[in-house]
């Protein structure tokens, strides 16, 4: 994915679907496409109680991305500075190569323009200093934008906080 | 040049704080107000669906007068001037004949539900309801019988809670951002929740323990409870000592509704039911037995809403941290005032008193006339009790398609001799409608302020983001005009929206500038509790919480009847409706992306039952009740109890104008009868029995 991820807690989220619409409210997207997909599974019955698990699949902007090597108008780039894929619009002739090579059929089907379109996490959001606007617009921070090594820091912190946590209170419970 | 404008949302009645981005009358994006951080920047899907909402050309674009028969979509294209004097003046002819107490307004409740008012008592009619009737009219009543305050004046105290009882509540798919983050928060930190609901939801995905009740069971669950409870003697006893009132009535009440007897009823193990009440009672007074929305409407709902705040009373919860609290304002923040109303201002007595309905009066005696019994309208229309209904105003709601019983409800609409709608989209009732005052998006207009009460109270803002899109006005500018023209403007005295604010905040220190930053006013930095142990300011007669109401027994209602036990019928199906995180209400199954996530409703049937049915998953059904049939398709699922069938409320929209949810589904209100709590004033929305059977 570049230099960054995009991470689920599949506890926070509701399946709510607000990454995908933002996706294509806020980036022209048509209805059908689907750049950034939220998968969720369930809720269904598993020993008797009712689970859901959710997972956000946006482009992963690949170290060899096959879409890249395969686009024959060199329509699709990486960008040097942080490793995004992304379609140059004007040179996309539309043969769906791409589409094709992707083993995830990642880039989609524009059928207004007749061309090819990715995820590219928002390139101009985050030249901004923003979050692509999925991760933005989830309402339970459900969805986690950022450096591998910075989510991971976030991560064992608050796991290791909640671990110190119950071992005070546990300790001021037998004093 | 980019602009961040903080608003109120107004895709579902929550009405969340958003920041709207705009550039060049664009709105580029929604999110969530960044100075309120329990939005966590984000808003729902209907919330980024409003740009859709805003831009959409199937919206209703002008004043329009109907030119062919009711609902053929044949309409004139109208200047306001037109369809405002044509409006005038057909009222002023049916007011000569039959008074203006023949107009019922209704509306969904909102900001400017006091200028609605107001245009009522000016024009001299008793005869305004909301849509909160339909949904609440009994939990507000429980409530007021109770603690003296309506729903809509209490809340949850959702990040201090350590266990939450949810019946039905779909918290997770009704999705009140603010509380339903709060609630994750305390989840993470070990809050435990308690999910009761005949059919598996996001939110029964996300309990601790999910009980698969049976439908109708709610009430025989809660009164065993409290039997543990009491028998246990797990109550709070200082507080109920201190506060309630008829604890010794309800002992004895309860003494034969043991677990026991309550798993015959609903399908729990009495050792459940026994385990619950001990694990609750374990960290009182930090519990939520959550009093509302959604699921088990029957027609003793009123008693169902006031066990729930039984619970809450024994378990010493009301106004305690973690528990419920009674919302604070302006006055608790050590204001003199309140904002000013425009329906406090002195009318004219009106000749005749009489509600269409009934409610405060003859029919619902308790049920809360602020909201009324809408329910009662198509009757009052068809039966001209308690007189002749000749004019509805259908402001931005949809009775026909909200309140059950769709045939009797389209019968009683055809016979007004005047339907004025206003909204923003074509519904069902607007489809219906004589002439349409379209309304402004709720991004296009300003609004009158908001009152925010809560443990922090604010004043909150609505300001207009973009210029209107089509012809369209903001509902307080229409109902200003109509009332100049049936003589009675002198009561709605602002010409901007500005005018509105500035008398509102008259007689605070308060001022407009003082939004402008951050979209609301706080009058709170900390929040205000009262003292448990001798400050509660329960407004009921004995200014306590009344297990035996002043309320109901004044006026021959029994507190605690004995329990009846729900019928049976087992070739049949108890319908059930409910809710989705796509759609609010009726509302919204035509915006373009929000209809593409959920398009259509299906019923949910049992495995079980649908095999013996020969029904399989995605098949064509029929479902019909004494009310209706219609025809969909099938979800077999094991999520949902066998006596139970579940479909999503706001679908099988007829209106030709709303070409993407055109004929998709079938109308919960098609199917459902008319039942209804005759104490609450709620209609029974999940009572009704229905058959199916394979196409």
């Amino acid at each position: 994915m570049g230099d960054y991820i995009i991470t689920t807690n599949p506890n926070r989220c509701i399946a709510c679907h607000a990454c995908e619409i933002a996706c294509k409210s806020e980036k022209n997207i048509p209805l059908e496409a689907t750049l950034g997909k939220i998968v969720v599974l369930g809720p269904k019955m598993v020993n008797g109680k009712p689970k859901m698990s959710s997972v956000f699949v946006p482009c992963f902007h690949c170290e060899k991305a096959w879409c890249l090597e395969a686009c024959p108008t060199e329509a699709i780039r990486r960008r040097e500075k942080d490793g995004l894929v992304y379609i140059i619009e004007s040179l996309c002739v539309g043969c769906k190569a791409c589409i094709m090579a992707c083993p995830w059929h990642i880039p989609q089907w524009n059928s207004e323009t007749g061309k090819a379109i990715k995820c590219d996490l928002c390139m101009d959001r985050i030249d901004q200093g923003l979050e692509p606007a999925c991760v933005s617009v989830c309402p339970t921070d459900a969805l986690s934008f950022g450096r591998p090594e910075e989510l991971s820091d976030k991560t064992r912190e608050a796991y290791a906080h909640g671990l110190l946590e119950r071992n005070l209170s546990a300790t001021s419970v037998r004093l | 040049m980019k602009k961040h404008i903080n608003t109120l949302c107004f895709m579902c009645s929550v009405r969340c704080p958003i920041q709207v981005e705009v550039e060049n009358e664009q709105v580029i994006s929604i999110r969530g107000n960044p100075h309120v951080p329990a939005m966590k920047g984000g808003v729902c899907p209907k919330g980024v669906a409003a740009v859709a909402a805003l831009n959409d050309t199937q919206r209703i674009q002008s004043p329009l007068i109907r030119t062919g028969e009711r609902g053929s979509g044949q309409w004139k294209r109208v200047s306001w001037e037109d369809a405002l004097d044509y409006t005038a003046d057909r009222c002023k002819a049916i007011f000569d004949t039959y008074g203006a107490k023949s107009a019922v307004y209704c509306e969904r409740a909102n900001l400017i539900s006091d200028i609605s008012k107001s245009f009522q008592k000016a024009i001299g009619s008793p005869n305004h309801f909301t849509h909160d009737t339909v949904c609440k009219g009994s939990i507000n009543t429980a409530c007021r019988s109770m603690i003296g305050y309506t729903d809509g004046q209490i809340n949850a105290d959702w990040t201090h809670a350590k266990h939450v009882v949810l019946y039905g509540r779909n918290v997770f798919e009704s999705v009140e951002i603010k509380a339903m983050n709060s609630f994750m928060a305390a989840l993470e930190k070990g809050t435990k929740l308690t999910y009761i609901d005949p059919r598996v939801t996001i939110t029964a995905a996300k309990a601790h323990d999910y009980k698969m009740i049976r439908p109708g069971g709610d009430l025989a669950f809660n009164y065993a409870l409290m039997n543990v409870i009491i028998k246990e003697k797990l109550y709070d006893a200082p507080y109920v000592k201190r506060w309630v009132e008829g604890f010794n009535e309800l002992s004895r009440f309860v003494d034969p509704y043991t677990p026991e007897w309550a798993e015959k009823e609903t399908g729990i193990p009495a050792a459940e039911i026994v385990s619950l009440a001990r694990e609750v009672s374990r960290v009182k007074p930090a519990v939520v037995f959550h009093y509302g929305y959604r699921g088990s409407h029957h027609p003793t709902e009123v008693y169902f809403r006031r066990s729930i705040l039984i619970l809450n009373a024994l378990m010493g919860s009301i106004e305690s941290k973690g528990g419920l609290f009674i919302k604070k304002g302006l006055k608790d923040a050590g204001y003199k005032a309140g904002l000013r109303t425009f329906s406090s201002q002195k009318f004219p007595e009106m000749e005749d008193k009489r509600r269409f309905d009934g409610c405060g009066q003859d029919k619902f005696p308790i049920a809360d006339p602020a909201h009324g019994v809408g329910f009662m309208f198509p009757h009052a229309v068809i039966h001209e009790d308690p007189y002749p209904i000749k004019v509805l105003f259908a402001f931005r709601y949809d009775p026909l398609l909200s309140n059950p019983d769709y045939n009797t409800n389209l019968k009683a609409l055809q016979k007004l001799d005047l339907i004025v709608a206003s909204d923003v989209n074509f519904g069902a009732t607007t489809a219906l409608a004589d002439v349409i005052l379209p309304e402004s998006f709720f991004l296009e207009r300003s609004d009158p302020l908001q009152m925010g009460s809560g443990l922090k109270p604010a004043i909150n803002r609505r300001i207009a983001c973009v210029r209107p899109r089509f012809d369209t006005k903001p509902m307080w500018w229409i109902v200003k005009q109509l009332a100049d023209r049936l003589g009675v403007g002198q009561y709605f005295p602002y010409d901007t929206a500005e005018d509105i604010w500035k008398y509102q905040l008259a007689d605070l220190d308060i001022k407009i500038e003082d939004f402008d930053e951050t979209g609301f006013v706080s009058l709170s930095d900390k929040a205000i509790w009262w003292d448990r142990n001798d400050g509660i300011n329960f407004k009921t007669p004995s200014g306590k919480i009344e297990v035996v109401s002043d309320l109901m027994e004044s006026h021959g209602i029994p507190s605690l009847p004995a329990y009846q036990p729900l019928d049976r019928q087992p070739d049949a199906f108890r319908l059930m409706c409910g809710r989705c995180v796509a759609h609010t209400n009726v509302m919204t199954q035509n915006n373009l992306y929000l209809n593409h996530l959920v398009p259509e409703n299906r019923l949910w049937i049992n495995e079980r039952r649908a095999e013996e049915l020969r029904i399989a998953d995605g098949d064509r059904i029929e479902v019909a009740s004494g009310a209706g049939k219609g025809e969909m398709r099938a979800f077999v699922t094991d999520l949902i109890h066998p006596e139970a069938a579940f479909m999503l409320h706001g679908f099988g929209h007829k209106e030709i104008d709303s070409k993407r949810s055109y004929g998709k589904g079938v109308a919960d209100a098609l199917l459902q009868e008319r039942l209804y709590d005759r104490i609450g004033g709620s209609p029974a929305l999940d009572h009704t029995w229905i058959t199916v059977k394979k196409l």
